[in-house]
């Protein structure tokens, strides 16, 4: 016997020792498994090229996607306002799914209610469960505005929520002045980064434009200020926190719409705080007002963006900006829109993230690299490795569109670091499993479950992405601004210089290179 | 930080009572009417808790509760090794629950074992507005190609398979065909069957009876000679290698596991179970409905065991050898011997620490009350518990064998009751899942999560129990607890009292 009470053994090591190895080993001949040479030979047999072709010739089978639905891009973007409840019309299921898979991430409590339809839902609609559903969350959890969103369910039997939160407010659910902005997010449709956008636009519709016909249309009278849309970002909270601390130094007047870097982060300190910072909800309203807005992320605010515009604001959107040149766009744009000066501060972090990379790129220059992940942060870390000398040998979006595609080649055409690589929309992370075994590279960027690949194929796996369940409060440290671009460089050195001790530990073989300067 | 241990069965009732009146309070009243008939204050003697349970959740309450599809994919199918299980519909389901349930299992991944991968149909509008069946069809086609060593297919339905109309069962039927009798199953676990998890074990059950059972052949496919004392494990998901900290002392008192159900199962293995002498059932909720079958169609007896905390392992362990000879019951006892130097340490360790420390659990299946014993051997209370998704066949069970007097009940309770009556009662752990995990660590209550141990474990067995101590040890012994005030908040507040 292992165990001990001095020692206590768990899963890591406790099923090492003999006793359990024999009893796996026994339990074999009731699994009537394969043939020990079979399951090799087919091992061997997925890491060729020709395995590849079949695989690249999938039209139906998805096999580790690197997306999720709609509704958790709503969700993310609905506690980004002050107090609000995102509510989710359909079976709720899905809610505890969404719940569950934002606080494995941020390591957060994750509010988030559903409408409970069940079958006779299914065959009558689901107006008794939006009538009664606001009627509770109201009562119970005192939000200033419920978020409402759909279910593939809700959508497939076609439920209308504009009538649906009519008729509940007429029947007394929430006060007829309750506001209660909607999104259809149908999760057969786009991902969840289509879902941030739908539901922001919801919101930022709701208010602009009269509150589903119960309010005047809100009349623009441009002012000076900018919104910033930050769009869905495992980084939220230290990115976001970047971006307000960079426009104070700028001294520009801003609004950040679906501001949930406060709720992703508040402190232990003897109080549950379910809702907590965010946009306010006057603040959502005024930002009409505003003389521009910027996205973080396009294909975050494909539908919103252009909503903003017919208001009459002007728009600029960016691509996960990280590293040098993005951000030195991002601060441009500020400068230009607001008419600000860049303050000598920023020019002074801007010489910091230079100094880095002209202290470590040699380690990086040249090196290959694969990216997965949303579209917009597979564009801004390609930008990044390209501006170190790297090669983004593979870029891979599940949830990447024929557009991206293309400004994804155009941008590896730019640079000579660019050239033979390939970008891949649509594809997944069992696609990414023969690329990597065909055409190896150094190193992998991506979320979690990049772990499976980094096991199969080797390849050492940086983690930037979302989610990221097996390492703790990353999300905290921004990956924007020059600051988030010295974070993004710190963590690939890390792993740099990781590998090449590994590589060379090997005492009196490999360790002449066992060098304790790089 | 209990209040418990100071106050008489009466008072604590009363204050119960009380604190369950005062939550009703904040709801419409039909919402109040109807939560009210899941609330309770335990009293001794009754033979079930006195709530309704197994009835559809409240919308807009914040349920923890899931879907049939969790029921279904996430407990009962996906454990199973060799079979590739399909998350049939859009692309969510399958993500969020890739991979979070720990189902340990020894394999080849994606070769000959696909626990941790997540298969998708990912359904766009036109597969929606012109049915799935086809691309259904050449999924599995794709399957057989890219992953040859398949030993089977599951297809889990998601929401909107039986919204449009397809017929999985005909593609089953004619794909297996195809294949010379390959086992295809598709599972009508849609989201919306139900009010919960239960009902997706309940039809996994059936599909595994309908697709399995009924399709084996008379000499079965097993290679292996019947033994006396053969025995199936039903209803571990071998979370953390809970089934393996479980068949080490099966086997170790002389009975022979032909099968796991489903943690680190096989289909083989569950091809093979109707040769079991006996079937036993740890949870008892997602496979009581197999394990029945099972009694009436192949004569198979199946007794309920518990092996968290070592008065309920040796329990279980003489419960189990009752149904076999001396042989057996001696081997029971061995074991017990065995095991008790150990336990012995452990409770010797730990037992100080712990001890009159307050517990509060809302976890689903088999574990609202089966780890009641195991704190009750480290010197703790459970002052409160609940079932996610329980009958009354679970509350019948937790009253007549597990909880005392003046217990508060709570069935599928929500975010806000939950929140109060902790906040109430002030325990000094709760032990729930991930989505509560952190709203009680904001409060600075510890907390323990108990459907995934915490990325510990596992929790079954001797081994488990130390592993189970040392866990509830750190998690309210940590002195981080301690520190959640900021001192100068703390000194102010100090100084106001003795102003006063």
């Amino acid at each position: 016997m292992a165990q001990s009470a001095e020692h206590v053994l768990d899963h890591l090591e406790l099923f090492r020792g003999p006793e359990y190895q024999e009893m796996l080993a026994k339990k074999k001949i009731f699994e009537n498994p394969r043939d020990p040479a079979e399951v090799e030979r087919i091992k061997e047999w997925t890491k060729t090229a020709e395995y590849r072709e079949k695989n690249f010739a999938r039209e139906a089978l998805a096999v580790n996607p690197a997306k999720a639905c709609q509704p958790l891009g709503a969700v993310f973007a609905s506690v980004g306002f002050e107090g609000t409840l995102p509510f989710v019309h359909g079976s709720q299921g899905c809610v505890a799914y969404y719940r569950s898979h934002l606080s494995r991430h941020f390591k957060e409590p994750s509010s988030c209610v559903s409408s409970s339809m069940t079958e006779d839902a299914a065959v009558f609609g689901g107006l008794n469960n939006m009538t009664d559903g606001l009627a509770n969350s109201y009562n119970m959890y005192k939000p200033k505005m419920i978020a409402v969103s759909t279910t593939c369910m809700a959508e497939v039997i076609g439920d209308d929520l504009n009538a649906f939160i009519k008729t509940s407010k007429e029947k007394g659910s929430v006060p007829a002045d309750f506001d209660v902005p909607f999104a259809h997010t149908p999760a057969f449709v786009g991902s969840h980064v289509t879902g941030y956008d739908n539901a922001l636009k919801g919101i930022l519709e709701h208010f602009w434009d009269g509150k589903a016909g119960t309010a005047p249309k809100l009349e623009r009278k441009q002012n000076g200020a900018i919104n910033i849309i930050g769009g869905f970002d495992g980084y939220t909270v230290g990115n976001l926190r970047e971006i307000k601390r960079i426009l104070a130094l700028m001294g520009i007047q801003h609004t950040i719409l679906a501001d949930n870097s406060e709720v992703f982060d508040t402190p232990t300190d003897g109080e549950f705080r379910m809702y907590d910072g965010g946009t306010t909800l006057e603040d959502a309203a005024n930002a009409v007002h505003a003389k521009a807005t910027i996205s973080m992320q396009q294909w975050c605010t494909e539908k919103t963006l252009p909503f903003v515009a017919d208001h009459g604001q002007d728009i600029v959107s960016f691509n996960y900006p990280v590293g040098l040149s993005a951000t030195d766009d991002f601060i441009v744009a500020l400068s230009r829109i607001s008419g600000k000066e860049i303050p000598e501060q920023l020019a002074r972090e801007r010489g910091r993230l230079v100094d880095a990379i002209a202290d470590s790129s040699a380690h990086i220059h040249g090196k290959k690299f694969a990216i997965y992940g949303d579209p917009d942060l597979c564009y801004g870390l390609a930008a990044f490795l390209l501006e170190l000398g790297a090669e983004p040998t593979h870029v891979l979006s599940t949830n990447g569109s024929k557009a991206w595609h293309e400004k994804m080649q155009m941008l590896l055409a730019s640079s000579p670091f660019g050239q033979g690589c390939q970008a891949y929309p649509g594809r997944d992370l069992w696609h990414m499993r023969s690329l990597l075994f065909t055409e190896p590279v150094d190193f992998l960027i991506g979320n979690t479950y990049g772990k499976y690949l980094e096991r199969d194929t080797g390849t050492p796996l940086i983690r930037i992405g979302f989610p990221i369940f097996d390492r703790h409060h990353h999300h905290r440290s921004p990956l924007w601004g020059y600051q988030g671009g010295l974070n993004v460089l710190v963590k690939i050195l890390d792993k740099v210089f990781d590998e090449m001790d590994k590589k060379t530990n090997v005492l009196g073989e490999t360790d002449y290179s066992f060098d304790i300067i790089r | 930080m209990s209040l418990a241990t100071t106050q008489s069965i009466a008072e604590i009732r009363a204050r119960n009572k009380e604190l369950i009146e005062e939550v009703l309070k904040v709801y419409p009243e039909k919402t109040a009417k109807r939560r009210a008939k899941h609330l309770n204050v335990h009293q001794a003697g009754k033979s079930d808790c006195g709530v309704k349970s197994n009835i559809k959740s409240i919308p807009g309450v914040m349920t923890i509760r899931g879907c049939a599809y969790a029921g279904s994919k996430g407990v009962v199918w996906g454990p199973i090794k060799d079979m590739v299980h399909i998350s049939h519909g859009p692309v969510g389901c399958g993500q969020y629950s890739w991979g979070s349930r720990r189902n340990y299992y020894v394999g080849t991944t994606g070769i000959d074992s696909f626990v941790t991968l997540q298969f998708t149909s990912d359904f766009q509008e036109k597969d929606i507005v012109f049915g799935g069946d086809k691309k259904l069809v050449k999924i599995l086609d794709e399957i057989q190609e890219l992953f040859p060593l398949n030993n089977g297919i599951t297809i889990q339905s998601e929401c909107p398979i039986g919204l449009i109309g397809d017929d999985i069962e005909a593609v089953s039927r004619a794909k297996s065909k195809e294949y010379g009798g390959k086992t295809i199953v598709p599972v009508r676990c849609e989201g919306f069957r139900g009010v919960s998890q239960s009902l997706g074990h309940h039809i996994a059950n059936d599909a595994v009876r309908d697709w399995i059972f009924d399709q084996l052949e008379s000499d079965g496919k097993s290679k292996f000679e019947p033994t006396p004392y053969d025995v199936a494990i039903i209803g571990d998901y071998n979370i953390g290698g809970d089934a393996w900290s479980s068949r080490i002392l099966l086997e170790e008192m002389g009975l022979r596991v032909i099968a796991q159900w489903s943690g680190d199962g096989s289909l083989a293995e569950l091809e093979a179970t109707p040769k079991a002498k006996l079937n036993i059932l740890h949870c008892y909720r997602s496979m009581n409905y197999i394990s029945r079958h099972m009694e009436e169609k192949f004569g198979i007896p199946w007794c309920e065991y518990n092996f968290f905390g070592p008065s309920k392992i040796a329990e279980s362990l003489r419960k189990i050898a009752g149904y076999f000879d001396d042989k057996i019951k001696e081997g029971a006892e061995r074991v017990i011997e065995k095991y008790q130097p150990l336990v012995s340490a452990v409770i010797a360790k730990y037992r100080p620490r712990l001890e009159g420390k307050t517990v509060m659990l809302y976890v689903g299946g088999l574990r609202p009350r089966h780890v009641i014993g195991a704190y009750e051997d480290l010197g703790m209370e459970v002052i409160g518990t609940g079932y996610e998704f329980g009958h009354n066949d679970d509350y019948q069970r937790t009253a007549q064998h597990y909880v005392k007097d003046s217990t508060l009940i709570y069935d599928d309770v929500n975010g806000y009751e939950f929140e109060r009556f902790v906040e109430k009662l002030q325990p000094d752990l709760v032990g729930s899942g991930i989505k509560e995990k952190y709203v009680f660590q904001k409060m600075g209550v510890p907390f323990r999560q108990m459907h995934s141990w915490d990325y510990s474990g596992p929790y079954h067995g001797y081994d488990g129990f130390a592993i189970f101590a040392r866990d509830m040890d750190m998690a309210i012994n940590s002195p981080v607890w301690k520190k959640t005030k900021a001192p100068w908040k703390e000194a102010s507040r100090a100084k106001l009292l003795a102003a006063e």
